[in-house]
């Protein structure tokens, strides 16, 4: 197979609150010989709120950063579900509209740039599972997963809506029952637990506007694990990651009940069954202690 | 004519009639289903062939009256345009039928929509206008004002994406995605008066637009594809065109995108939380942030990185803006 080959769009957790992200993505592509070419000159998203208060400004930013992708000529890969939506929306609004596009590359020139719709964009779980393979993952397993009730957190911003989303997939993922995050904990040789809030929403984008809402979102989704016997959780998105992991607080208050789980990025799941240590997995950066390795 | 293919399905049915019973329960009957049915089907022959006490709404079985939206395996559906095989593809053969709340039931799969009515009704539904009695001629709408609906028209009330809103489920104040696309499709409307009346209304706070949690969840169950959260960003960026924005934490929290990017390029994640909080409002959340700090995952403003090429980023900033607070 011919060396697999992206652009990474960091975003900004994973330069700030989420370091582990960073880590965790870099060790793990290391170790599956992808190589990422980090696009240091990228910006914010926006993380669906830009757009709330300038929409424009908002789709000539994420225009900016697939430009750069696509001067590469390599497909953009993503590391934060909302990251992800916002720059697939962003590339599907573009495609579909040539006015719009024009108006946006009207912006991008007077910066000596284009977006020609060239680039896909896929995040990191679904470039592991399209492009790479579950099945090799699995033949590169040295530490399978195998004792451990691990629950799929999916993120909203990778599911849904599922009709854009699946522009990417190579086979489409259904947002009332994602199998994707399933099928890579099992590659990895753990369980993966079923339970109600697993494709649901984490409460991270309304956190500081409707906090009660967000803390028992969380909640929610954190019990909903714990009810299902699992031992931890696992995300794609750092989003999720931030609100599952260092919110547990609020959100047990919120929903009157005690709820904590350690909570592993997707790259940090992979990178153990892979023989990562876990100092170069950040598992340390975790305000809920991952007691288990 | 292709070959009528048949299969054996699960349904597990809810069942509550609140004159007589503590608790629901669920009624299980397993029946072949062929490729040609939808859920409507199933419905109907559950309550023609097996138990005539079923209960569910029906009406016009062309996915336009809106009355049949139920939930299976948690989706919201319209049940006459539901194929059951689409079902089975997604959630294997054993469908659960629901109605589109639980807590709103009155029998079976009929819930009281009253709180839905409510909210749609608060946002002013209709075309607020002086009219002329005797027009000169036809006030025509041009097809590109036309267009400016996007589409919000369309929406038949039937309730799928507000009952599966979970900002609504947990804050009943919050008035839900199907009303505020009522709101967008009047407020977008060339004839219409009321705009900075809706505008008002929905800029409100807990009940407003500030409180979606933007699980895009209303997108995706949406029969008809009004896409209620593209009217709710809409809807936001009404609120800041027409200079209602409120100065709290919700609006400052958008804006903050914007003042942090031009900047550094990247959100200074820190400085977001202490803009859009206020300098006394940040204060609740030092605890957590000193855990974070602990862990490594506070950046201290003097550590706070950039994206190269700043310059171009600023640039692009001043000469694509289009709205100020």
């Amino acid at each position: 197979m011919e060396k697999l080959k992206y652009a990474l769009f960091t975003g900004c957790t994973a330069k700030e609150s989420t370091p582990e992200q960073m880590m965790s993505t870099l060790a793990v592509a290391k170790k599956l010989g992808i190589e990422l070419v980090e696009l240091t000159e990228a910006s914010c998203c926006g993380a669906s709120h830009l757009q709330d208060y300038d929409d424009f400004l908002s789709l000539v930013l994420n225009a900016r950063n697939i430009a750069y992708a696509e001067n590469h000529g390599l497909t953009m890969v993503t590391i934060c579900n909302t990251c992800q939506l916002n720059t697939a929306m962003t590339k599907h609004r573009l495609d579909h509209n040539a006015e719009l596009k024009a108006k946006v590359n009207a912006k991008l020139a007077e910066v000596g740039l284009e977006y020609k719709g060239t680039s896909q964009i896929t995040h990191f779980l679904y470039a592991i599972i399209d492009d790479f393979g579950l099945d090799k993952i699995k033949e590169m397993v040295t530490t399978p997963l195998s004792q451990f009730n691990i629950a799929p957190f999916y993120g909203c911003h990778n599911i849904r809506p599922s009709e854009l989303q699946n522009e990417s997939h190579k086979s489409p993922e259904s947002a009332y029952k994602p199998t994707s995050l399933d099928d890579l904990i099992v590659a990895c040789g753990g369980v993966n637990v079923d339970y109600e809030e697993k494709n649901k929403c984490c409460g991270f984008h309304a956190e500081l506007q409707a906090p009660r809402t967000a803390a028992i979102l969380t909640g929610n989704a954190v019990a909903g694990a714990m009810d299902a016997n699992a031992d931890w959780m696992v995300t794609p998105c750092p989003l999720c990651h931030l609100k599952l992991d260092t919110q547990t607080h609020h959100a047990s208050i919120a929903i009157g009940r005690e709820v904590s789980l350690p909570v592993l990025h997707m790259q940090q799941m992979v990178g153990l069954a892979l023989g990562c240590t876990p100092a170069e997995l950040g598992l340390n950066h975790h305000v809920t202690k991952v007691d288990f390795v | 004519m292709d070959t009528i293919k048949s299969q054996q399905v699960t349904f597990k049915v809810f069942r509550f009639n609140e004159e007589t019973d503590y608790l629901p329960y669920y009624n299980t009957y397993t029946l072949d289903v062929t490729h040609e049915e939808v859920v409507l089907d199933i419905l109907n022959r559950i309550k023609w062939d097996h138990d005539g006490s079923l209960s569910y709404r029906r009406s016009c079985r062309h996915g336009i009256c809106g009355v049949c939206s139920i939930k299976v395996n948690g989706k919201g559906i319209l049940a006459c345009k539901s194929r059951l095989f689409d079902l089975v593809d997604v959630f294997g053969s054993e469908l659960v039928i629901e109605p589109l709340s639980t807590k709103r039931v009155i029998k079976d799969l009929i819930i009281d929509k009253k709180d839905f009515w409510d909210k749609h009704a608060a946002v002013k539904p209709y075309l607020v206008s002086d009219i002329v009695e005797h027009p000169a001629s036809e006030h025509l709408v041009s097809p590109h004002d036309a267009e400016k609906l996007l589409e919000a028209d369309y929406c038949i009330q039937c309730g799928a994406c507000h009952y599966s809103c979970p900002a609504l489920a947990i804050n009943e104040e919050f008035i839900g995605p199907a009303a505020f696309a009522a709101a967008y499709r009047f407020s977008a409307d060339v004839r219409d008066d009321a705009s900075l009346e809706r505008l008002h209304i929905v800029n409100g706070e807990a009940q407003g637009v500030w409180d979606c949690v933007k699980c895009m969840e209303c997108a995706e169950v949406c029969p008809k594809e009004v896409n209620p959260i593209e009217k709710i960003t809409k809807l936001h960026n009404m609120v800041f065109e027409a200079n209602i924005a409120k100065n709290n934490v919700a609006t400052r929290h958008a804006v903050g995108f914007a003042h942090s990017i031009e900047k550094h390029g990247l959100l200074d994640e820190g400085e977001l939380v202490r803009y859009s909080e206020g300098n006394i409002g940040v204060l609740k959340h030092v605890p957590v942030a000193l855990k974070m700090f602990a862990k490594g995952k506070i950046v201290l403003p003097w550590n706070m990185p950039k994206a190269d090429k700043l310059d171009e980023i600023k640039k692009l900033i001043k000469s694509s803006s289009t709205v100020k607070f």
